[in-house]
């Protein structure tokens, strides 16, 4: 059976202001979704809610994973239950090696019931895969052995971003912006190891601004999200075409959605 | 937890266990060989000096440092210890009659005792020699035969003195006179046991050699007495650890220890110090490193209810090099008041100091440092990197950096910082499937690993452990 992620009627806010005002969506495994949206519509807060930041609070609605509600679970819970989020901007962690930490992350993904201290996967299995997914992304074993982004490129991040996400294998991948701030090169790499990845046990939502993730991605539908709502949901032509011509139609589609957005991205100024 | 009743001796003890404290249980003190009474005055020193069969120049010695620790006020800076009774303190224990070279031969309880701290199996695994203290005794000591053969000494204080009265004399409370500061006065009038060690000239010691300090009665006052001589061009890594069991009531712990770094020699001293939640630590360490040598002291402050406690190096001759790396963790009711001292005397020495504390769950650490440069010390560097981690907001921080120059041309860098742990670090561990308390862990963990990989394997495990105990409970 496909797993369902399923967003009912989503309402978030950060401190006092709401930023979500009732987001619908369902992601399949095996399904690629793009979410589009000017600056300020809400993408990233979808994203942060979905991987239950603390900071963003769920106020009306519901997050489901195969009908079990997970809007009150921890962000570790919800990894367990097959749950990832690819950062816009990761996290530096110093004198964390990645390899202890990932390790330790694929231990408590793989083996939902493990107990704080008990066992981690073994470090020959887990060694192996690891070298072969670095391979795979082009990435130099070294990696390994380096302090968990500390130092890192932006490139260099969002590579370990994706290698993460081939490590711990979720059921539905959010990826933030994992293209933004990259050379040609690097957003080759990302994308096509992505594709390499994503396939039927895997639902996917990518948030974007650009089109070579989504070509190498084709999303079955597109998201366009516009003053916390979901405004409009299309195929990939949906997708080409407001990269080509921006929000403008949308926005004008759209006035009371519109006007939301614009008291938020007031606010940010 | 407090553990006032005694444990009966026919209770497992291991099966006793004191919140994240591992090493909190003790030994019934029924069979002592002597108990001092409690408290302090001439005649409780003179009768230490009795019983050690000690020279009347010691028994001297011991009576002035006295008079110089009652003359001195109690510093007004650093822990509070308004409720640190120095009458109502034993100052002198003495567990067993005679010092072993066999485990077979101390005492059954005791060795129990050192068997549950690992002591016998790191000696065989990894140790060139151990001398393991009890109280105010040392039970156990032991040197490899090819170490012993080329002229090392490692002893306890009171037989160098008894064995090597020239040597002995020449050094002791040289680095670090009785009227030094009111608790090195303190230990210089009732000092008992310690390291003495002497590297000859050119012998480089491969592995640790380590000492293991055990309080194990109630209201103990445990007073050391270290001195380290390094010969020139030899090398040695001394390794010292201390546990304590947990009582509601005070014990007191006051060390002196004393190092001498001749030209091209190298010494690492590392403490491990985890006392009981229940110990006043208060510690006076010195080296004075000369011509081309190295002088390191890794400090580890884990335990204990106050720790104030500045490792010093005394930079004597050119090319002298000194290194303090410092890790302080106070968790509940704990305050470490911790830190380095650098003293600068001659041109192109340099230092450098490492401190790195976590504060967690009301505990308090303070990280206190000198740099000192001395007129006509030209060329001297320091560099001084302080970095705190406070886990909560109920925990505190505070830096205390005192820079003294009377030279002109020197480069001193000092850098500190300050960290919360990051909301946006623990939800990023999470989001990977870490709980909260293993995230937690693993940032604490990777903050004070650019120390921890400094030690020998063996005890940056030990230290990583420690660090995971005393984070135990320590989320929700």
């Amino acid at each position: 059976m496909n797993s369902v992620l399923k967003i009912s009627d989503l309402h978030v806010s950060v401190g006092e202001t709401p930023i979500l005002n009732g987001v619908n969506m369902e992601i399949r495994q095996g399904e690629v979704h793009a979410l589009m949206g000017p600056n300020g519509s809400g993408k990233s807060t979808l994203a942060y809610a979905l991987a239950g930041h603390p900071n963003y609070t769920v106020t009306e609605g519901r997050i489901e994973i195969d009908g079990v509600n997970v809007t009150e679970m921890e962000a570790d819970e919800r990894a367990r239950l097959g749950m990832f989020l690819a950062f816009q901007y990761p996290v530096v962690i110093p004198g964390v090696k990645v390899a202890d930490f990932l390790r330790h992350a694929v231990s408590n993904v793989r083996n939902p019931e493990r107990k704080e201290g008990e066992g981690l996967i073994g470090m020959r299995e887990f060694r192996k895969e690891i070298r072969e997914r670095m391979t795979a992304l082009d990435m130099d074993h070294e990696f390994a052995r380096r302090y968990l982004n500390d130092g890192f490129s932006g490139g260099e991040k969002k590579r370990m971003e994706i290698l993460q996400l081939a490590m711990l294998q979720p059921r539905f991948a959010i990826l933030d912006e994992t293209d933004s701030g990259l050379d040609s090169d690097a957003v080759r790499v990302v994308s096509e190891g992505l594709a390499k990845l994503a396939g039927p046990q895997m639902g996917v939502l990518i948030i974007t601004h650009h089109e070579r993730l989504l070509e190498f991605n084709p999303p079955q539908f597109t998201h366009v999200m516009l003053g916390g709502r979901i405004v409009e949901i299309g195929d990939a032509a949906l997708a080409h075409d407001l990269h080509a011509n921006g929000y403008a139609t949308v926005r004008a589609r759209h006035p009371d959605a519109e006007a939301e957005n614009a008291k938020v991205e007031a606010a940010a100024v | 937890m407090s553990t006032d009743a005694p444990v009966k001796p026919d209770v497992k003890k291991s099966d006793v266990e004191f919140g994240s404290y591992k090493y909190g249980f003790h030994d019934s003190m029924d069979n002592y060989a002597f108990k001092s009474r409690k408290g302090l005055d001439p005649q409780i020193v003179r009768q230490i000096s009795e019983m050690k069969g000690e020279p009347e120049w010691m028994t001297n010695f011991r009576l002035d440092s006295l008079a110089i620790f009652e003359s001195r006020p109690m510093p007004n800076w650093g822990g509070d210890m308004s409720d640190l009774d120095f009458q109502d303190i034993f100052y002198y224990m003495k567990a067993a009659n005679e010092q072993e070279t066999s485990w077979d031969d101390v005492p059954e309880d005791i060795r129990r005792t050192y068997d549950r701290l690992g002591i016998p199996e790191a000696e065989k695994k990894y140790l060139s020699g151990v001398k393991a203290q009890y109280d105010s005794e040392v039970v156990y000591g032991s040197l490899q035969e090819d170490l012993s053969k080329q002229g090392v000494i490692f002893t306890d204080t009171d037989s160098a003195l008894r064995d090597y009265p020239d040597l002995f004399r020449e050094y002791f409370a040289t680095i670090i006179p009785p009227g030094d500061n009111k608790f090195a006065a303190l230990n210089s009038a009732v000092w008992s046991g310690g390291s003495f060690i002497y590297i000859p000239k050119g012998v480089k010691i491969e592995f640790p050699l380590q000492a293991y300090f055990r309080i194990n009665s109630q209201n103990m006052g445990q007073f050391e007495r270290t001195l380290i001589i390094v010969d020139e061009g030899a090398s040695v890594h001394y390794v010292e650890g201390c546990t304590a069991p947990t009582y509601s009531s005070n014990s007191l712990h006051s060390a002196v220890v004393e190092i001498v770094v001749k030209r091209g020699a190298r010494c690492r001293y590392t403490t491990i110090q985890n006392w009981s939640s229940n110990v006043y630590n208060l510690v006076t360490k010195r080296a004075m490193a000369y011509g081309d040598s190295l002088m390191e002291w890794i400090d580890g402050n884990l335990g204990s209810k106050l720790t104030m406690k500045y490792p010093a190096i005394w930079l004597m001759e050119p090319g002298a090099r000194g290194e303090t790396l410092s890790i302080a963790f106070a968790g509940p009711g704990q305050h470490q008041d911790a830190g380095a001292k650098m003293v600068h005397c001659a041109p192109n020495t340099s230092s450098r100091i490492i401190s790195k504390s976590i504060s967690r769950g009301g505990g308090r650490s303070s990280y206190r440092g000198l740099v000192k440069i001395h007129k006509d010390a030209k060329n001297c560097r320091s560099n001084v990197v302080c970095d705190a981690l406070i886990l909560d907001p109920a925990s505190r921080s505070d830096t205390y950096p005192y820079i003294e120059v009377e030279e002109q041309d020197v480069a001193i860098e000092h850098e500190a910082s300050v960290s919360k742990i990051g909301e946006e670090q623990l939800f990023y561990l999470m989001s990977r499937g870490l709980t909260e308390a293993e995230a937690s862990a693993m940032i604490v963990t990777g903050f004070i690993e650019p120390l921890v990989k400094e030690l020998p394997m063996e005890y940056a495990v030990e230290m990583n452990r420690l660090i995971e105990l005393q984070m135990e409970g320590s989320v929700g």
